[in-house]
């Protein structure tokens, strides 16, 4: 029994992490086709690097990213902290759609933006794309702010205007500091959601800005070249760094 | 001569329609340790929060050393509270904590220094200035919050339930320091509290309060001897409740049979007619048990006893049903002195320890009250 759950742990486990050592594995391939191995060599990083539209089609996106993640945090946190601190009508419906919207498939998202795009009159590049991101990102932020809002003494505010803190200053002193892991968290989620994002960016962007997954996307279709490999394996350890960086502060703030 | 220092007068407040404070008028005093005792749901929370400035009442006003501060927000108040579970800032130092009141008031860093040092001092905790908040035992959190409060040197203190969440050896401690702060201080104190103990060995002055409105206002000692009516008689410490019948009333004395015996007693402060019936009420520590051939008291037998180290509780059952609860010293001369379940007693009491109080229309408790009243008594 035991060597049978051992292997079966092993399985699924090689299944999950063999194409991903593959794929890091050939990005240091020194042979043009992907199948056989030419030795160890940098030139397929070397080549990502002098390829100027995919340095480009990066850069674009590292900067959508941030400004979809910074636009949508801003929002993500004043809709927390409203719909945490105020009782109104029609909130339970507020709190629901942000569920719909996260829940929804992404196709649907992508064609009724798409649809109101082209009904405003919208010319289709990095706006657009950025509309369309802080849409997506928004419920991950509200949702991570809202938990941290939900285990919040509400007498910390009070202890603050007890002490002379103006309402503006016990915001700045005591109740930003408090939330700051959870907004830093839902940052980061929505960096990186707006960072892999393929499919409602598919429908969202136009030829004036071109995003990597994009250009990841269309540089598979007419072949599988080791470059891709060299820009995987670079995002692997992006992610895994962002990763990283989000568990710390997540475990800090429980402290 | 004592001077006013806070006055609410005409006070009211509903809550979603159901009222919390009713028409109620309260004068504390510069320097007295006042407490605000009652069940949950009395509105005793309210009132202090009134106090602070987190509510604002529906009708009356609150004025502070003659001035007007019924809708001034809090951060303008010179009061402090002390929070029921201390609500320090999680991500600052202890310093930090006692320090923020100062920064509001923009102080030179040099005096923030000199006096978060001292309000440590205060609550000896010198040694604990860099710690945070949850590197510290709940006595701890609980001083650094008293500390944080005293620094701003406020007119008025108000602590809400400040040791409830602490175990029993921990709150005597506390309390115990919390008056010596408070005459130190010399500032006014405004405890909140459902604890009829602490509210009697702390106070100055107890405000009884059920339903939003003041049931008693007085010393612990005028609340605990001469309750003003059966809700703070039975609030306020455990109490036997004797049916009594007036026989006979001739000038400031009258009659009064309690099972069968006769007492002649000051007449009360309320109308007396002959043949009423009224409360005769008596501690358990006022209770006398004698032997069964005594000629005093009534006949009854021990159906509980409870050894307190000090006392001896016991609970005795009289021949009609009722039982009454007495609770003895121990006598230097016979240390062994007990009581065997079943053993046959006589009751009576110190005469003249008696205390009359006139029969209401809503005579039994509600379950409710049932429950507060255990409470308050665990």
């Amino acid at each position: 029994m035991r060597w049978l759950s051992r292997s079966y742990l092993t399985l699924v486990y090689l299944l999950l992490y063999v194409p991903i050592v593959v794929l890091v594995v050939f990005s240091f391939n020194d042979s043009r086709t992907g199948y056989n191995w030419g030795g160890l060599s940098l030139r397929w990083y070397d080549s990502l690097f002098n390829n100027h539209a995919m340095v480009q089609a990066m850069w674009n996106s590292l900067w959508l990213a941030l400004t979809a993640a910074t636009v949508s945090t801003i929002i993500g946190a004043l809709t927390a902290l409203a719909l945490h601190r105020y009782r109104f009508r029609g909130k339970r419906v507020l709190n629901g759609m942000l569920f719909v919207v996260m829940m929804s498939p992404e196709i649907v998202l992508a064609i009724s933006l798409l649809g109101l795009f082209l009904l405003l009159g919208l010319k289709l590049g990095y706006v657009s794309l950025l509309l369309a991101h802080v849409t997506f990102c928004l419920p991950f932020v509200v949702i991570t702010v809202m938990a941290r809002l939900s285990g919040f003494d509400e007498r910390l505010p009070e202890a603050a205007r007890d002490l002379g803190a103006s309402d503006f200053t016990m915001t700045r002193t005591v109740l930003l500091p408090v939330i700051m892991p959870a907004l830093m968290a839902g940052w980061l989620l929505g960096f990186t959601l707006s960072m892999d994002d393929v499919v409602v960016s598919t429908f969202v962007s136009g030829p004036s800005y071109e995003i990597l997954p994009l250009r990841i996307y269309s540089m598979v279709r007419v072949g599988l070249k080791p470059e891709v490999n060299a820009l995987g394996t670079l995002l692997l350890v992006f992610s895994l760094v962002m990763l990283m960086l989000s568990q710390r502060i997540l475990s800090r703030s429980k402290q | 001569m004592t001077k006013t220092l806070l006055s609410l007068s005409g006070i009211s407040k509903q809550f979603d329609g159901k009222t919390v404070l009713d028409e109620l008028s309260l004068t504390i005093d510069d320097g007295e340790f006042i407490t605000l005792l009652g069940p949950s749901g009395c509105g005793k929370t309210t009132l202090l929060r009134m106090m602070a400035g987190f509510e604002h009442p529906d009708e009356g006003t609150v004025t502070l050393s003659g001035v007007d501060i019924t809708q001034t927000p809090p951060e303008h108040r010179p009061l402090n509270t002390v929070f029921q579970n201390y609500a320090l800032f999680p991500h600052m130092s202890v310093f930090d904590n006692v320090a923020y009141g100062l920064k509001m008031e923009k102080r030179p860093k040099a005096e923030i220094a000199e006096r978060v040092e001292e309000a440590l001092a205060m609550v000896q905790l010198e040694d604990f200035v860099r710690r945070k908040p949850h590197q510290l035992s709940g006595g701890q959190q609980q001083r650094v919050a008293i500390a944080r409060a005293v620094v701003k040197r406020p007119k008025m203190l108000l602590l809400d339930e400040p040791l409830s969440a602490l175990d029993y050896k921990l709150r005597r401690t506390m309390q115990v320091e919390l008056k010596r702060l408070q005459r130190e201080l010399g500032i006014t104190f405004v405890f909140v509290t459902h604890d009829q103990e602490e509210a009697l060995s702390m106070s100055d002055r107890i405000v009884v309060l059920k339903d939003g409105h003041i049931q008693q206002l007085g010393t612990p000692r005028e609340v605990y001897e001469r309750p003003a009516n059966v809700f703070t008689a039975r609030f306020v410490g455990q109490t036997n409740f004797f049916p009594g019948r007036v026989t006979k009333i001739e000038g400031e004395r009258i009659s009064v049979d309690v099972f069968g015996l006769t007492r002649d007693l000051n007449k009360p402060s309320f109308r007396v007619a002959m043949n009423q019936s009224l409360h005769v009420l008596l501690r358990p520590e006022d209770i006398r048990v004698l032997a069964p051939d005594d000629t005093d008291g009534v006949a009854g037998k021990i159906v509980e006893r409870n050894y307190k180290g000090s006392t001896l509780d016991s609970v005795i059952e009289l021949e009609d049903g009722s039982h009454v609860m007495a609770s003895e010293f121990f006598d230097e001369d016979d240390p062994t002195f007990d009581y065997s379940i079943g053993e046959r007693v006589r009751v009576s009491w110190v005469d003249g320890w008696e205390w009359l109080l006139a029969e209401e229309g809503d005579e039994p408790l509600t379950d409710e009250e049932e429950l507060a009243a255990d409470d308050a008594e665990h």
